[in-house]
């Protein structure tokens, strides 16, 4: 970890505050877009094109319509909450980005200031990351309980259901970078990485599970049950509308990239440079590590899109047994493997990628095999109502179903007010 | 700076959390103020740590935590389950300890 | 007046406030949000106090685990949760006394005991993950051993307690 952070100069944390800001609110801008032309191109449409050069105009001509609609408060709203839930959705996504890092330290333009491309870095970076963004599931929760609407607030406890039990996945997904790290700090994780190899390859399963934890946390498709359209209207932001609309949607899509970037920053490398572009002189140094940062973030919100435009939505059940019975012991297995591993290379120089390959195939081959489903034992089925038991057509009780015997039709009910 | 202040202030704290667990009828609501007097020990265990110059206190809080986290799955597991069968969850209601 | 002082009387004042709205507001929700304040103020003293990990923990668990399974449990038990929703109990006037005599002998044992203590504010040991993973490691490992199995007995239970049907 620098020893510039926490030790710099006033001005040098506002404008680097300021550029995190800048740079989310211009690439939430851009991933709309993107997400429209790229879900466009795998649908064989265009998307939008027209508004600017490729159309990337567009999701700014968007907003502006969004903020100038009409703002209303439901009936049954309850004020308060209703108005702050937004902003409690919002804030947290844009905290977490405070111990990302995008860059090495560089130099700032016109001055000779030193400064690390990351706002901060603390021992524990990666644990207040996850403890900032479980925050932001009060706004959905409360978002869909001040509306008075049924379904906003079945949006909202299907959502507080789903992220809590993802978060527990995920968090055990990254526990293998902190063992095979030795620290929870961002730039060390990066550091440990450029030493060793991007911790992708040999905690392949722990990046596996992360990428499915990840999809579910946020709230995408194919487990995008909050705000399921075929089922709940919108979700937890039904009642919303306008700026405060706005609001959700932009915490969703920074969500989106939050995650990516850990993502990036936990298992490819972070603002490292490719195998390949890293052997030419400098590709670490300066300003073009934050050019590999974002590439990657934009690897992974392409895998997002990808996954919207090919796969359905999953069931409710499904998905609650999938994270519980699958991602989680997966994970805990995972975990004693990479522990019992990592004590073994310390102690006595075992090869260690040559293990942990075979011991990430076996895991792997575990998940693959939960896939499996689970065969069921056939119910008994009740006997078939005799509709002619004695001897003339009676009705059938509740919950069965009338049998038409041959020769013998059943009038539909339908027929019978014909 | 003494101690002395965080003392006072966890043992107010477990006060308003002593208050609400004798007075509030809603099993939730007084879960909530059992988790406050948790957290108010918890103030007094870091305190000390910070005080005495070792972690020791700051381990405890962290067990504390853990206790509370399974406090409050049996606890609402068992609120959830008198729910089902009482249709309430005021404690008066279940003062008889049976379904 | 230091800066800590400052702090510690601001968040301790949002810690008493709020803690106080948890007792007495009149909707359920309402004081669970106001617990989301008081514990988010408690994780700021814990910063105060240089215990870092712990009040990452607190914001983790309590803010971002416990209280939405409250909120959650609220939901799923449909108590209603309107204005008057949360009734009190007429033994207000003893609930007080008690827990005004708890205040004033929690109190005064512990400034009888510890009052006078300085905190040393140029001696500072932060409790880093490293830290305190030492400490739990190896001078506390048998009660972590002892709560991780308290931990799974009470999963059990609750697995145990809300299965329907086939007993």
């Amino acid at each position: 970890m620098s020893e510039l952070f926490g030790n710099e100069a006033w001005w040098v944390i506002i404008l680097k505050a300021l550029l995190v800001f800048v740079v989310l609110v211009v690439f939430t801008l851009f991933n709309i877009w993107f997400e429209r032309r790229v879900v466009a191109r795998m649908q064989h449409r265009v998307g939008p094109n027209v508004w600017g050069p490729f159309g990337l105009l567009q999701s700014l001509a968007d907003g502006v319509k969004l903020a100038l609609k009409e703002e209303i408060f439901p009936k049954h709203a309850h004020k308060v909450v209703y108005f702050i839930a937004p902003v409690i959705a919002t804030i947290p996504a844009f905290l977490a980005w405070a111990v990302i890092p995008f860059g090495p330290e560089v130099t700032i333009p016109f001055t000779d200031t030193v400064t690390p491309l990351q706002l901060t870095d603390m021992p524990v970076a990666v644990l207040y990351i996850l403890a900032v963004t479980s925050i932001g599931v009060y706004g959905i929760v409360l978002g869909g309980w001040a509306s008075g609407s049924t379904y906003s607030l079945l949006g909202g406890v299907r959502s507080s259901a789903q992220m809590i039990s993802y978060e527990v996945a995920m968090g055990l997904s990254l526990v293998a970078v902190f063992i095979y790290a030795g620290s929870m700090s961002t730039s060390e994780i990066v550091a440990a990485q450029a030493e060793d190899t991007w911790f992708a390859l040999p905690l392949l399963p722990s990046f596996i599970i992360y990428m499915i934890a990840m999809v579910g946390e946020t709230n995408r498709a194919p487990f995008d049950l909050p705000e399921a359209e075929g089922e709940l209207v919108g979700g937890f932001h039904t009642e919303y509308s306008s700026l405060k609309f706005a609001l959700f949607f932009l915490a969703e899509y920074i969500n989106m990239v939050t995650v990516s970037a850990l993502a990036t920053t936990m298992f490819l490398g972070g603002w490292r440079a490719p195998w390949g572009i890293s052997q030419i002189d400098g590709a670490n140094e300066g300003y073009w590590p934050v050019l590999w940062f974002l590439g990657k973030t934009l690897l992974f919100v392409f895998l997002f899109i990808w996954l919207r435009g090919s796969l359905p939505r999953l069931r409710y059940d499904q998905f609650m047994k999938f994270g519980w019975k699958v991602l989680i012991p997966a994970s805990l297995a995972w975990i004693v493997v990479v522990c019992v591993m990592r004590r073994l290379i310390i102690d006595d120089d075992l090869d260690p990628t040559k293990i942990l390959v075979v011991a990430g195939v076996l895991v792997v081959a575990l998940l693959v095999v939960q896939f499996i489903p689970e065969r069921r034992t056939p119910a008994v089925e009740a006997p078939e109502p005799d509709a002619f038991a004695g001897g003339f057509p009676v009705p059938p009780m509740p919950g069965k179903q009338p049998v038409a015997p041959s020769g013998a039709p059943v009038a539909p009910s339908g027929e019978k007010e014909a | 700076m003494t101690v002395e202040p965080f003392i006072g202030l966890s043992a107010l704290l477990f006060a308003i959390g002593a208050i609400g667990v004798l007075v509030r009828r809603n099993a939730i609501v007084v879960f909530m103020c059992v988790e406050l007097m948790l957290n108010a020990c918890n103030l007094s265990f870091v305190t000390f740590a910070r005080a005495h110059g070792n972690l020791d206190g700051q381990v405890a809080a962290f067990f504390v935590m853990v206790v509370a986290a399974a406090e409050v799955v049996v606890g609402l597991a068992i609120i959830v389950s008198i729910f089902r069968t009482r249709r309430s969850a005021s404690v008066d209601d279940a003062s008889l300890l049976k379904l | 007046m230091t800066a800590v002082t400052v702090v510690f009387a601001a968040m301790g004042l949002v810690a008493l406030v709020s803690a106080f709205l948890v007792v007495t507001s009149d909707q359920i929700i309402h004081a669970a949000l106001w617990l989301v304040v008081t514990l988010g103020a408690v994780a700021g003293l814990y910063v105060l106090l240089a215990a870092e990990l712990v009040a990452w923990v607190q914001v983790l668990i309590y803010m971002g685990s416990v209280v939405v399974l409250l909120l959650f449990a609220l939901m799923l038990t449909r108590t209603p949760t309107g204005p008057g929703s949360a009734t009190v109990t007429r033994n207000q006037p003893l609930a007080t006394v008690v827990a005004g005599a708890t205040t004033v002998a929690l109190g005064a044992v512990m400034w009888a005991g510890f009052g006078g203590e300085v905190i040393d504010e140029d001696e500072v040991r932060v409790g880093t993950a490293a830290r305190l993973g030492d400490a739990i490691f190896r001078t506390w490992v048998l009660p972590f051993e002892v709560l991780s199995v308290v931990l799974l007995a009470a999963l059990v239970g609750a697995i145990v307690l809300t299965r329907r049907g086939e007993r």
